[in-house]
């Protein structure tokens, strides 16, 4: 039985392969975007483990003492003695748990909406250049009218018609729903765009002329031949997409018109934390804030890599 | 050149006219204009009487045109929330948000050109690749952090700047200004730092690359043979070249600026347009959001008309009368 | 016995790569004399334009110079200063590129980059300079230089921006003109006009040609002598009448015979198997040997440099093999 044997050797051929590959090569010299992506890492496994890794549950209003309320970090607390890593607000909640929590929230809606994006935009990018005709002149000048008004406009304004339109008893349940999609559609454009650009050029093509002869559908040419050329130029959009949707959401958390209350994220801790800031409680600020930063410059700085490893020009 | 004129007319009339479209369908699907004359409990009959005097019983086309009527008149309704003319509060908040504006593009705008080029020049000095990686923080840098962080440093700290609102103002008719006392100039300091670090960070990465795009050219490369000064290679030759693509895409940059304002307004407590917007949304307030949209869509348009106006000085081949063929 | 205007020795152009150093010119070695037009030949990736991009000094990082000498007229000017490189750019070597269209600015008109050019190197005032363009723009064949001088490059066809290039890179009076390429970008019709321009213009002042191409045709039109380049070397250099009518190297004969001609009745022309080797896979012994129809053992593991073969100089062992050492 050579087959279990056969196909070990494959894949680590493969592997191997890929570890030669130029950008395993690039990246291997890039002591920037190794940093980064360990860095990213860390928080996003931390964020994903938080109910395992967070010393409490800051929500969970049992396990809340006000006394230990305003805790300078690292110092025990006047009243009951316990250290706090980063210190707590003024409820007692503990501000290193109240990340990690909180960088869920903010890393789902990131995540989920870059998600919604980048298949709403590669969808309608290949549907208006392999359609072609009025209806690609459509869906572009959608979007490049879009493009040119900045995403927290958009994003606000899903977000109040949203609002408007459901009925205030599901506000709270459908926020977080509604900020995906509303992070999404402010986002989509430039996907659509590159996806477009790419599609026209693979669509005149010998071999896609020569499947569409032979009668096979378009939009199965278009998964096996355009999608794989796209799949490069996509990857660092959304890349670098995805710390502008963490900075939008935490923007929108920021300004009350995020997410509920109940299920904060980074946003809305920066929110909480700035009251206090000139009382001198600047630790319930201060670290939510330097996660959000360190997320967003760690996510942007591998996008920023990808970039110039995928860049034919500069090999 | 009035052919190209026209088409950029007509182009920013569509855009206005799309993005009437979509303010007239929030007001009438979204919002409840009955509801706000007559309060939720008016009977069925109030109801069809007013929707009757409303012409909301007309086809949705004549809607749509006594809509775009009406804004072209200045008429956009009544605010759900403060009762009062959606056109008064634009025209109260619209001064502090233009000066603001104004001011930070202005900023952004000069420095940003200026390390933008010194980037590109000295390509491997410090202090270019130290602007280049500020910039990158800066575009990981929420708007909110960085005002925080302002606000914080000046105002907390060093006491010297106020830590919100605009100060004393002066008015004009219906124009008020911050620049002439002193109280509203140092009130302006911070938010227009804050508005025009984005725009900064932007145009300094755009002009930067465009002008290492242009350095590597053919046109530079033959000028290099030619025995040309290498300051009027990069000035001269480079520059002007630069400013095209930077033009167009600072414009586009600029003319949402207005909207970029919403954030800045906020932290700051600056009376503008952009915190009314936010609190508009906050309270599903449909006419001022729909007034919000037209507003910014109109300075994006007038931007962007004129940026088309000045690629046409810029560039000689748009006025062109095609090549002459004389062999 | 004249001296030359310019003199290649030895020389290396480098490129560090992530996969290793390439070496694009691996030790070329030629001379120009004052007048004459040497044309270099061969197919892309030869390192022809590299050869003339080192000699103007334009090479740019991170590929550089890594050896060998090159002199203007006896002084040597592969060590110079930028400034000094500056000086010596348009004012006794000129250039001239593919691409008209992309050569020129497009947003400047072209008496004033033809004024900028003169005022660069000599100080005339505007009105001498403006004189010596139109002068300049009659010489080249632009009708109407009064209108011309006016325009901007948009507004000229390719054959028309091409006299334009030839123009500003004469404007100074260089000794050399490296011209690379400079018909391909142009319609047949027109390159023949270009070529003759180029070599009239040259043969009035006297300057020297490095016509570099990979059109034969072309060189046979207008060259006084053939350097023949094959990955980064000299394979073959002599006179155009020998070259052409009795190639030494089996690379030669196959792009002499790849002309077509109106005298021979071809059915088909002679085409060369195989292609250029790539940078980094350049083959070991005489770099052609994988396509040469006459290779034999030493073309394998041995280079043969050039040595003098009647009026020319030529690198292949059918030559030069000398008896075969005792032990291999």
């Amino acid at each position: 039985m050579h087959e279990p044997l056969a196909s070990a050797e494959r894949l680590s051929a493969r592997l191997r392969r890929w570890w030669d590959s130029d950008i395993a090569w690039s990246y291997r010299h890039s002591p920037v975007a190794i940093a980064a992506s360990a860095v990213a890492l860390i928080l996003v496994l931390a964020a994903v483990f938080a109910p395992w890794v967070a010393p409490h549950n800051p929500f969970d209003a049992s396990t809340l003492n006000l006394m230990e309320g305003f805790s300078p970090p690292g110092e025990p607390s006047p009243v009951t003695g316990r250290v706090f890593l980063f210190g707590t607000d003024n409820q007692g909640r503990d501000v290193a748990s109240a990340i990690l929590y909180g960088s869920r929230v903010s890393l789902t809606v990131g995540f989920a909406s870059v998600a919604f994006s980048v298949a709403l935009g590669v969808m309608l990018g290949l549907v208006s250049g392999y359609l072609g005709g009025r209806l690609d002149g459509l869906i572009m000048r959608i979007a490049d009218i879009q493009l040119s008004f900045p995403a927290i406009l958009i994003a606000l304004l899903v977000f109040g018609v949203a609002r408007g339109l459901i009925e205030p008893a599901y506000h709270e349940q459908a926020a977080i729903g509604v900020l995906i999609v509303a992070i999404g559609l402010s986002h989509w454009a430039q996907y659509a765009r590159t996806v477009r650009g790419s599609t026209l050029v693979e669509r005149n093509k010998d071999y896609v002329l020569a499947a569409r002869v032979m009668g096979r559908s378009s939009f199965a040419i278009m998964r096996q031949h355009v999608l794989p050329n796209v799949i490069g130029p996509v990857l660092v959009i959304a890349t670098i997409n995805l710390a502008l949707a963490i900075i939008e959401e935490a923007t929108l958390s920021f300004l009350g018109v995020g997410v509920p209350p109940t299920q904060p994220s980074l946003g809305t801790l920066i929110r909480v934390g700035q009251q206090f800031l000139f009382s001198g409680e600047w630790w319930i600020l201060f670290y939510p804030a330097l996660a959000l930063i360190l997320l967003a410059l760690s996510i942007n700085l591998i996008g920023d890599w990808l970039r110039d490893a995928l860049n034919p020009k500069l090999r | 050149m009035i052919a190209y004129i026209l088409r950029s007319l007509a182009q920013a009339i569509v855009v206005m006219l799309a993005v009437a479209l979509i303010a007239f369908a929030m007001f009438r699907f979204v919002g409840d204009p009955i509801a706000t004359m007559v309060g939720q409990e008016a009977s069925v009959a109030e109801r069809g009487e007013i929707a009757e005097r409303l012409g909301l019983n007309d086809p949705v086309v004549v809607q749509f045109g006594r809509f775009v009527l009406g804004i072209a008149r200045g008429e956009f309704g009544m605010s759900y929330r403060q009762g009062r003319p959606v056109a008064e509060l634009l025209a109260e908040r619209l001064p502090a948000t233009v000066e603001l504006a104004v001011l930070s593009s202005a900023m952004a705008l000069a420095l940003g050109v200026a390390l933008g080029i010194y980037a590109a020049i000295n390509r491997r000095g410090i202090l270019a690749n130290a602007a280049m990686a500020l910039s990158l923080i800066g575009v990981s840098l929420p708007t909110f952090l960085i005002g925080i962080g302002l606000i914080y440093l000046f105002a907390v700290e060093l006491r010297w700047l106020p830590s919100f609102g605009r100060g004393e103002v002066v008015k004009f008719g219906w124009w008020s200004t911050g620049l002439l006392t002193d109280s509203g100039r140092k009130s302006l300091i911070m938010p227009a730092l804050t508005l025009g670090f984005y725009q900064l960070t932007l145009i300094m990465r755009l002009v930067r690359a465009e002008m290492l795009e242009a350095l590597r050219s053919d046109y530079v490369k033959f000028a290099r043979a030619r025995g040309i000064p290498e300051r009027s290679i990069r000035f001269r030759h480079a520059l002007r070249n630069t400013m095209i693509p930077v033009t167009t895409i600072a414009g586009l940059q600029l003319g949402s600026v207005v909207a970029f304002a919403i954030v800045t307004e906020s932290v700051f407590q600056w009376p503008g347009l952009g915190a009314l917007f936010v609190q508009a949304v906050q309270f599903v307030d449909i006419p001022v959001m729909a007034a919000y949209l037209m507003f910014v869509a109109l300075v994006f348009v007038t931007v962007n008309l004129a940026v088309d106006l000045l690629y046409f000085v810029l560039d000689p081949r748009l006025r062109g009368n095609g090549p002459a063929f004389a062999r | 016995m004249n001296a030359p205007v310019l003199s290649v020795r030895d020389l290396k152009v480098e490129f560090p790569t992530r996969r290793g150093t390439l070496t694009a010119v691996d030790g070329v070695s030629f001379d120009i004399m004052p007048g004459e037009v040497l044309g270099v030949v061969g197919e892309s990736g030869a390192g022809k334009s590299l050869t003339g991009t080192a000699i103007i000094g334009l090479i740019e990082p991170p590929g550089r110079i890594a050896g060998g000498e090159l002199r203007l007229a006896g002084a040597r000017i592969d060590h110079l200063s930028h400034q000094a490189m500056r000086r010596i750019r348009g004012k006794r070597i000129g250039m001239v590129f593919q691409d008209p269209l992309t050569s020129l600015n497009p947003l400047y008109r072209i008496g004033d980059q033809l004024i900028e050019t003169i005022t660069a190197h000599v100080s005339l005032s505007g009105a001498a300079a403006r004189r010596r363009a139109l002068a300049l723009l009659s010489e080249v064949g632009i009708p109407a230089p009064e209108t011309r001088i006016h325009n901007y490059p948009y507004q000229f066809s390719g054959g028309m921006r091409q006299r334009v290039v030839l123009a500003l890179a004469l404007a100074a009076e260089p000794e050399l003109i490296i011209a690379d390429e400079p018909t391909t970008a142009l319609d047949v019709s027109v390159q023949a006009q270009i070529i003759a321009l180029l070599r009239k213009l040259c043969r009035q002042r006297g300057a020297a040609v490095m016509l570099i191409t990979h059109d034969m045709g072309v060189i046979a039109e207008t060259a006084d002598r053939v350097a023949v380049m094959y990955a980064g070397r000299i394979v073959e250099i002599g006179p155009l009448h020998d070259v052409i009518k009795s190639p030494l190297h089996p690379y030669t004969k196959g792009l002499v015979g790849s002309i077509p001609t109106l005298d021979f009745d071809n059915d088909r022309l002679v085409q060369i198997p195989g292609a250029m080797p790539r940078l980094t896979a350049i083959p070991g012994g005489c770099p052609f040997h994988p396509r040469c129809a006459a290779v034999f053992a030493r073309c394998v593991v041995e280079r043969p440099e050039l040595k003098p073969e009647g009026r020319s100089r030529v690198a292949c062992w059918l030559y030069h093999d000398a008896p075969a050492e005792a032990v291999q």
